[in-house]
């Protein structure tokens, strides 16, 4: 392959570095309005009574909008495929508040400094009610979060707001009771996991204005354009033909993005008021009010033969979906199928989950996407059960992993077509030198070294429901323009999408033109998550180069007079397949631009089937201190399966990035509440994220295997690389300490406290 | 309030109000490298320069470059250019949203310190966070630039 499996600059790349402004903010009008909410400061409250004269008065003010403006329709924000599974439970202001920040008023003014005025001056009664913080007591508690009667699910994910149920499901394969009698081990425990806030440097923002033609555009950093431009539609009440969605660049996403979490406010204002309208997110509202991992409490059985031959598994996950269900119902499959997969030749699985409402912040989708609580809950419970068979947890894990060619039962019955996972575990071995370094090293200075390890999966897409189209056009002077519907964020899709045409249609990378996205314009993308957009939308690219191929070779034979099949393309000319004539590219894109050639374009959509898993292996060298706590990340071992990697630099990125976020979520990442509801730390201040200082070195290899569905053989690899770190961290604390951490994150004080308790016992 | 500040060489005279930060007037400057990622003064992406030394652009009032000289990414161009294509070689810059800062913090080590070893690199740009990347990528690209730089001086 000349194009695709090398490193090849982001298209964008020389623009992000010289600091252009590409970015929402940046090219918003310099008239926009300001756009900012009156947030609740109660967790459970009902507005009682709320007057805006005075504020309304504030110079400068254009309009103070509440509940009694706004249409009262329900929707969810989550940016998922029609019909949503999470349910309708959304309102864009409510007369109920069921989260500390939820909106009560929208003000828009033409200065930051009189919108704040105003904000202060808006007079608002509420009936303060007691909150349910505590999502283990929800389900069925007399706390309603959604009492509403208009409440609505779309679809059959067991919602029932009567009960504080978002969804509740099962799933089950063979007799897992039957198969644990038999095992000689089991072990049992339960896990809790922590809400984490995705944290991407741009927080959420919107600009808004009318267009020429009256009809609404949205300017937003937003991963999901057209589901922008349906439930924009819905809440607001307009047609969707009214509506017009552009994404710029991003600056990060990782799910947090897949929720329309900003727009619906300014597009409210420019409604109103016909005037451009802007709304940027501070950091402290992206972290109280944002869209975040789901906090969950998951409950794992796993037996084993003596042998270690795992037999059975068992998983019960409880999720909080906060208070509205964007993405609850979704997030919670994965952590069972995406986790118990990783172990294909169990007899027996069962899997039960809940999502319940609680009075926090609604959840939403952060990479991963469930599957990196469950991964890490199932991969802890392997590791504790190879401490009970006194074996090696890699050993362990060959043993029993999934490998190619076999049924995946609980990855709904998919065949395993590529997995490299046990290659990518020989070689994560021998990198951080495993055989020497297991369990663990006394330093001799109350220090204790040690490795530990873990799986993951992912999907590549959603099966039979995401859809990836994109349109190439042929150019005077045979150069072409890829239109693409999925949003880079980031990502690189942009550059990798043309990569992979570059490869189908034989030329040089800037012979490809990107643009994307615009929902006037752009074919119809589901949008850039789910791990997709390699797997789905780049097969979309190869169909389409293929029948832009053959409308090139149909125009080259007719202006070489002669029939198709005596023709062939090379990238640069189409020729007879004597040799005794060729016309350029270049002439046939001219050709086709005058009467008599026709118009040479092509667009093909592409779904899939089946969603194949990549694999990896992860695995960790730490340090501990044993009177502090503290674990200093010393190197990190990543060996990915994605199939073909399509571009090697930027995987690897993708790989770095994500082990960095999967570090903080397994040390120090964890949204916090006061006893009131009040998120406590809403700052990078007191939200720590990984700094340069803290990831130690993290290296990164691939062992491809692949996959036949795939373009090129690719699968995804946005997402997995964030599950391993927190089993893997576990697994290593455990080697160093004995001990066995069930809570994330494992800070300095949990681990320090555990090992004076173990030293007690 | 009257001042007078020199964006990258280029003189400005105006009547600002005593509160505004240096963030949002070199962005109403139309110097948009410079980004706002958070109100604690903890990511760096707000980072420019002032008489030449790096400064959280968010944490210092526009009163304060009054009568001095402010150099935003947009004022280092071939700078930036020369660095910038060791990330993008390198695909380390993902977003891009932290870019601008943190280029702005890796010139200014590349004029204060010499041969920096990586725990120098590292402790120098600490405060210049990177959601996307790892920081890998960019301790990879920060080293070949230096080394080119090493051999072409
Ligand atoms: S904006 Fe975050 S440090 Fe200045
Ligand atoms: S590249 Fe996105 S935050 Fe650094």
């Amino acid at each position: 392959m000349r194009v695709v499996n090398k490193p090849i600059r982001k298209k964008d790349a020389m623009m992000l570095v010289t600091g252009k402004p590409v970015y929402t903010q940046d090219i918003a009008p310099k008239d926009c309005l300001v756009v900012k909410l009156l947030r609740s400061p109660h967790a459970n409250a009902f507005i009682e009574d709320i007057n805006t004269t005075i504020a309304m008065k504030v110079p400068g003010i254009e309009c103070v909008l509440t509940y009694k403006d706004i249409p009262q329709k329900r929707f969810t924000m989550a940016g998922q495929s029609y019909p949503e599974p999470s349910p309708y439970d959304h309102l864009i202001l409510d007369k109920h508040l069921r989260c500390c920040g939820d909106p009560v008023a929208i003000v828009a003014g033409e200065n930051e400094k009189a919108v704040d005025r105003a904000l202060k001056l808006i007079k608002v009664k509420y009936d303060v009610r007691e909150p349910l913080l505590d999502f283990t007591k929800a389900k069925d508690n007399e706390i309603l979060v959604h009492p509403e009667e208009d409440f609505k699910a779309l679809c059959d994910v067991g919602a029932d707001n009567k009960r504080n149920l978002c969804s509740t499901g099962n799933f089950s394969y063979g007799d897992v009771n039957a198969e644990f009698e038999k095992c000689a081990h089991i072990v049992e425990r339960t896990y809790h996991t922590k809400a984490n806030s995705q944290a991407m440097m741009e927080t959420f923002r919107t600009y808004t204005h009318m267009d020429l033609y009256g009809r609404l555009n949205i300017v937003s950093s937003t991963q999901v354009p057209f589901h922008v431009r349906r439930i924009l539609a819905n809440a607001l009440d307009i047609p969707k033909s009214q509506i017009r969605v552009i994404k710029p660049r991003i600056g990060g996403g990782f799910g947090a993005k897949q929720s329309v979490v900003s727009e619906v406010f300014p597009a409210v204002v420019t409604i109103k008021t016909g005037k451009p309208a802007m709304m940027i997110f501070s950091r402290s509202e992206s972290m109280t009010n944002g869209s975040p991992r789901h906090e969950m409490q998951i409950r794992v059985k796993v037996g084993s033969d003596e042998n270690g031959v795992i037999k059975a598994i068992d998983m019960y996950t409880l999720s909080n979906a906060g208070a509205y269900g964007e993405h609850g119902p979704t997030t919670v499959g994965l952590t069972g199928h995406k986790s118990m997969s990783l172990y294909a030749g169990a007899n027996a699985y069962n899997f039960d989950y809940d999502v319940v409402y609680t009075n926090t912040m609604g959840g939403g989708a952060y990479r991963g996407y469930g599957a990196t609580q469950g991964i890490f809950a199932l991969e802890s419970a392997v590791n504790e059960l190879a401490l009970k068979l006194n074996m090696d947890p890699v050993k362990l894990r060959e043993k029993n992993m999934t490998a190619e060619g076999q049924v995946m039962e609980s990855y709904y019955g998919e065949l395993c077509a590529s997995c490299a996972l046990d290659r990518c575990m020989e070689k994560a071995k021998e990198m951080i030198g495993w055989d020497e370094k297991y369990p663990c090293k006394d330093m001799g200075n109350g220090k204790v070294r040690s490795v530990g390890v873990a799986m993951a999966m992912q999907g590549s897409g959603i099966s039979n429901v995401d859809v990836g189209a994109v349109e190439i056009k042929l150019n005077d002077d045979g150069f072409y323009t890829l239109m693409i519907g999925a949003s880079d964020m980031g990502t690189g899709c942009d550059t990798i999408l043309a990569q992979m045409a570059a490869e189908c249609l034989e030329c040089d990378i800037d012979n490809i033109i990107v643009n994307g996205v615009d929902t006037d314009q752009s074919p119809y993308d589901t949008g850039s998550y789910a791990s997709s957009t390699t797997y789905i939308t780049g097969m979309a690219v190869v169909k389409t180069c293929e029948k832009i191929r053959q409308q090139i070779l149909a125009e080259g034979a007719r202006l070489l007079k002669t029939e198709v099949e005596n023709v062939d393309f090379d990238g640069q000319k189409v020729y007879t397949l004597d040799n005794s004539s060729s016309v350029t590219l270049s002439e046939i894109g001219y050709s086709s631009y005058v009467a008599g050639g026709g118009c040479i374009t092509a667009s093909e959509s592409n779904f899939s089937p089946v969603s194949p898993p990549p694999f990896m292996v992860g695995m960790v060298e730490l340090e501990i201190d044993k009177l502090t706590g503290q674990v200093e990340i010393i190197d990190y071992v990543a060996v990915v399966d994605c199939g073909t990697v399509v571009n090697t630099n930027l995987a690897r990125v993708q790989t770095e990035g994500g082990i960095a976020q999967g570090i903080g979520m397994a040390l120090y990442e964890d949204i916090q509440y006061t006893k009131e509801g009040r998120m406590i730390n809403n700052s990078f201040m007191q939200y720590k994220i990984p700094t340069r200082l803290d990831v130690g070195k993290i290296r990164v290899e691939f062992e491809s295997s692949y996959e036949p569905t795939g373009p090129f053989g690719a699968k995804s690899i946005g997402e997995i690389v964030i599950n391993t770190p927190s089993p893997a961290i576990s697994n290593a604390i455990c080697n160093a300490t004995g001990l066995i951490m069930t809570e994330l994150p494992m800070t300095a004080e949990k681990i320090a406290m555990g090992i004076l308790e173990n030293e007690k016992n | 309030m009257e001042i007078k500040v020199k964006i990258n060489g280029k003189v400005y005279q105006d009547n600002i109000d005593a509160d505004m930060l240096l963030l949002d007037y070199v962005r109403s400057k139309g110097c948009y490298s410079a980004k706002r990622g958070c109100e604690t003064a903890n990511c760096g992406l707000c980072t420019v320069w002032l008489e030449g030394k790096p400064v959280l652009s968010c944490s210092v009032l526009a009163m304060k470059a009054n009568n001095k000289e402010v150099t935003t990414l947009e004022g280092l161009e071939e700078e930036a250019k020369e660095f910038g294509a060791f990330l993008a070689d390198e695909g380390a810059e993902q977003c891009g949203f932290c870019s601008p800062g943190f280029i702005m913090n890796v010139l200014a080590m590349k004029n204060e310190l010499e041969n920096p070893t990586e725990e120098e690199i590292k402790e120098y740009l600490s405060g210049n966070l990177c959601r996307c990347t790892g920081y890998m990528g960019q301790l990879r690209a920060i080293k070949k630039y230096l080394e080119q730089k090493s051999k072409g001086e």
